[in-house]
């Protein structure tokens, strides 16, 4: 099989298709998009290895940014510091990296593993830890198996560097958080160093050729007048919930996080509402009173014609949005995942409520072998 | 008495007002240099009523000018960026994301510097004043005479762009200064590529301004002049040599104000419509909305206020297709050709005009010849204008409070007399609309920042926010008593922590007309 490599015209697609699982969170992927070009324009095309194909023996190192996107906008972080978190993390462990990865394929965070790979001459591999995004460093599949988020490294773009070495992935989050805001709130992160064999067993496959794949078919459904927001729903294996008009937003802040929801009322002809309870992302859709879609699973807000994400922090009266639900990977939705990423962890009062799976089939199922070309 | 004046790309528009009324308005043609088109103008007005120039007290222009510069990358002088962030930001330098066309028709040279604040106005590092003077020599030997200094979160604190503006100046005396925390919002690169636009104009701006002055000169009017900026409040001449991208937008947003000060309507959707397409905005409080993300202009993001503005393919000249079933109105456009290719012009494309024509609602051209045309298809056609034009003031409404509607331009007589939304207004004079919103504009203020929000701090944090764009308004030439918040927007930002709040305040007040600044 020839080698796939991620080229600079891959990354609008790979963006867009970013912004579309980060399911209203994540960080626009713009500077995301914008880094990963200066990198590979520098350094070179990134090698995409399928996770089936990551050797027993790989050295792979998850890299991510850390913070606000809002001021990721502002202090715009450098190529050089996610490269600077990987080889700390790696001097820490006396290890060469072999292969990168990424946390979180929703957002900001799908180009970074791009960025930090481009200039340090590693291959990225095409999987994530979450197949969507989350707002805590806990809250990945590697989590579930047990495996460490530490030895973790952190790096501003001052050069300052700092290791952590804790009891349990949460504590990672919370001293990580901790210095992060010390940092600036734009802080890169090199963490769950892995072998081959867990990452192959631990990580969400196909997900960064799946957020290419997003952006093409959105694109090309644009472009050929056909409706885009049908093709995403239908690549994701999921169902559309809900068409209509943003008729109210209420935000507030608690316990640091922002909390928000949104009332969407049917278009023309087509009545009742539906209630989005968002914080960082969608996290739960209630239609007429019911509760139709749930965290972990996929809540994604499209704009209702050109299908580009609409994020929680954009959210205003009089959008017209269509709002699909897909299914996560299922093993999020096993006991201890809920316990991780449920509607309970985040406050709502309620189990979590599975949306069928579409005709197309489960998203993570390995289907992106056909046609994706990231 | 005031004179409003709009320059256009095509026509040059002026009023003559006395407090809430019109005494003349004219038409002219734009001129390349601007001036001259202005002196027509306000010669014309003079004809048309006479009036003492020494009894004007002020005079308002809204101009399309500098936006046209950019656009048509002409007139554009060499400019450099200077950035205050290493060590942040280093890998996306100034212009980046700009088409190349655009960087070489500015001769662009882009410095990176040490210097900016964190979210929370720490320091990222030091201003060193040897590494500026170094841009200052590099600048000489380049012979560039505008430069733009941005500095990360100059938004939060502004004195780093400020210290390196002295120190350039120190060196350089005549330098052109634009400094990025006067222009625009958080987000580095969109705020910093308005301040290298606007930086490119500077040259352009004192030339236009010094001219547009002595036209005034010319015409016996002392007053003081101003000019009409995005947000629909007014700057001085000084402010306008030197901040002229303040002026990308007056054009829709004059217009939308002219048309809502005429319908007597200071909430209400504004759609006009044309010979091509309809746009469509709404004003909350006679200031028009602001679109809330990122702007194009030209091929370069931008980040500067905008009033969120909707076109849609509908005009008088679109063209009508299909049977009465599955009739449909452009987008496409017979455009200025309408006087030769409409059917009641004689000619034989269907368009938008002539199915209102043909329903009565109109007497254009020659009704006759489209008597025969099927009364059903052009009534079919007309609702489905309606309810087009409906859907999008559906799309600008910001709340589900009842909305008027005020139509102006020459395609008005394609829509209803009302719709769901409310009743539709067709105010007089609303050919020259723009120059009707240029008279009538106040002075502004506006605060936007990050703001950390303490618990039961919030009404506190608010309100110290408001008397802050108070005082900027009535530093900016406000009458103090006259000053009233028309905004205040709030949103908790995701994923920060210490509940920082982005707060932006706009109040705005009437022209203090005598004494102090007027």
């Amino acid at each position: 099989m020839a080698e796939r490599l991620i080229t600079e015209p891959d990354l609008d697609d790979l963006a867009a298709g970013a912004a579309v699982l980060g399911t209203g969170g994540g960080g626009d992927p713009h500077i995301g998009r914008l880094l990963a070009r200066a990198a590979i324009r520098a350094g070179g095309p990134v090698p995409l290895v399928p996770l089936g194909e990551v050797p027993d023996d790989a050295v792979a190192v998850v890299v991510a940014m850390m913070g606000a996107p809002t001021v990721m906008l502002e202090k715009v972080p450098a190529v050089e510091q996610a490269a600077l978190a990987v080889q700390a993390v790696a001097a820490y462990l006396g290890r060469r990296p072999t292969h990168l990865i990424c946390a979180e394929a929703g957002g900001v965070n799908a180009l970074v593993p791009v960025v930090a790979a481009a200039g340090l001459g590693l291959p990225v591999v095409d999987a994530d830890g979450m197949g969507r995004a989350f707002p805590e460093l806990q809250m990945v599949m590697p989590t579930l198996y047990g495996l460490g988020a530490t030895p973790m490294s952190i790096a501003d773009e001052k050069g300052n560097r700092g290791i952590f070495d804790t009891v349990d992935n949460k504590w990672a989050e919370r001293l990580a958080r901790s210095a992060t805001i010390d940092m600036g709130c734009a802080a890169m992160i090199g963490l769950y160093p892995m072998t081959g064999t867990q990452a192959r067993e631990a990580l969400v496959p196909g997900t960064l050729s799946l957020c290419a794949e997003l952006g093409r078919v959105a694109r090309e459904a644009r472009a050929a007048h056909r409706d885009p927001v049908a093709a995403v729903t239908s690549l994701l294996g999921g169902v559309e919930l809900f068409g209509g008009k943003v008729v109210d937003v209420v935000r507030r802040t608690e316990g640091g996080f922002a909390r928000g929801e949104a009332v969407l009322e049917g278009f023309d002809g087509r009545h009742g509402e539906l209630l989005l309870r968002f914080q960082n992302e969608h996290l739960v859709a209630v239609r007429d009173g019911e509760v139709v879609a749930t965290v972990p699973d996929l809540i994604c807000v499209l704009d209702a014609e050109t299908g580009a994400a609409v994020t929680t922090e954009s959210l205003r009266y009089g959008q017209r949005v269509r709002v699909l639900a897909a299914p996560c990977d299922p093993r999020w939705h096993t006991a201890e995942g809920l316990e991780l990423v449920g509607p309970r962890y985040f406050g709502y009062e309620h189990d979590t409520v599975r949306v069928p799976t579409g005709p197309a089939g489960h998203p993570h199922a390995g289907h992106v072998e056909s046609g994706a070309r990231a | 008495m005031r004179i409003g004046i709009d320059v256009g790309g095509t026509n040059t528009d002026a009023v003559l007002m006395d407090g809430q009324s019109v005494l003349a308005a004219v038409k002219t043609a734009t001129t390349r240099d601007v001036t001259s088109g202005i002196n027509t103008a306000l010669a014309a007005l003079q004809t048309q009523r006479a009036f003492d120039p020494a009894a004007v007290y002020a005079v308002m222009i809204g101009t399309t000018h500098f936006i046209n510069a950019l656009v048509e990358a002409d007139r554009l002088a060499p400019t450099a960026a200077v950035r205050l962030g290493l060590p942040a930001t280093a890998s996306l330098p100034p212009m980046v994301d700009w088409p190349e066309r655009l960087v070489e028709a500015i001769a662009g040279r882009a410095y990176l510097c040490h210097g900016g604040h964190e979210f929370d106005g720490r320091r990222i590092s030091e201003p060193r004043e040897d590494e500026i003077r170094q841009v200052a020599g590099e600048l000489h030997r380049h012979g560039i005479r505008s430069v733009a200094i941005s500095s990360v979160f100059s938004p939060v604190n502004a004195e780093f762009e400020q210290r390196a503006a002295d120190i350039l100046t120190g060196e350089l005396p005549g330098l052109a200064v634009s400094l990025s925390s006067e222009i625009g919002r958080i987000g580095l690169l969109e705020r910093e590529n308005a301040t290298i636009i606007n930086a490119s104009l500077r040259e352009l701006a004192t030339r236009i301004v010094d001219g547009l002055v002595g036209s005034l000169e010319g015409a016996g009017i002392h007053a003081p002049l101003y000019l009409s900026q995005n947000d629909g409040t007014l700057m001085d001449v000084d402010f306008a040599r030197r901040y002229p991208v303040a002026t990308f937008a007056s054009g829709p947003t004059n217009s939308m104000r002219g048309a809502a000060f005429l319908s007597g309507a200071q909430t209400c959707a504004v759609v006009d419509v044309g010979g091509t397409t309809s746009d469509i905005g709404v004003l909350r409080h006679g200031f028009p909305r602001e679109a809330t993300t990122e702007v194009s202009v030209a091929g370069i993001r931008t980040n500067f206020r905008m009033p969120d503005v909707l076109s849609l393919g509908i005009g008088g000249g679109s063209r009508v297709r299909g049977g009465q079933g599955d009739v449909t109105v452009g987008p496409d456009s017979v455009g200025y050709r309408l006087a030769e290719e409409a059917r009641v012009f004689g000619g034989s494309t269907l368009t938008a005009t002539d199915v209102a024509v043909a329903a009565g609602r109109a007497a254009i051209g020659d009704p006759g010849l489209v008597r025969d045309l099927d009364r059903s298809l052009a009534e079919a056609a007309l609702r489905r204008i309606a309810s087009d034009i409906a859907d999008a003031i559906e799309r600008v409404r910001t709340s589900p409070d009842p909305l008027p509607v005020v139509v102006v331009g020459g395609g008005s007589i394609l829509l209803p007399d009302e719709f769901e939304s409310g009743p539709v207004h067709r105010p007089e004079h609303f050919a020259v609309a723009n120059a009707i919103g240029a008279a009538i504009a106040q002075i502004g203020g506006e605060v936007d920042r990050i703001f950390p929000v303490e618990p039961g701090r919030r009404q506190a944090v608010l309100d110290d926010a408001k008397q802050e764009a108070v005082d900027k308004a009535i530093a900016a030439g406000a009458k103090p008593g006259s000053v009233r918040v028309v905004e205040v927007d709030e949103v908790p930002l995701a994923y920060l922590p210490g509940n920082a709040t982005r707060i932006r305040v706009k109040a705005v007040g009437d022209l203090q007309l005598e004494g102090g600044r007027g």
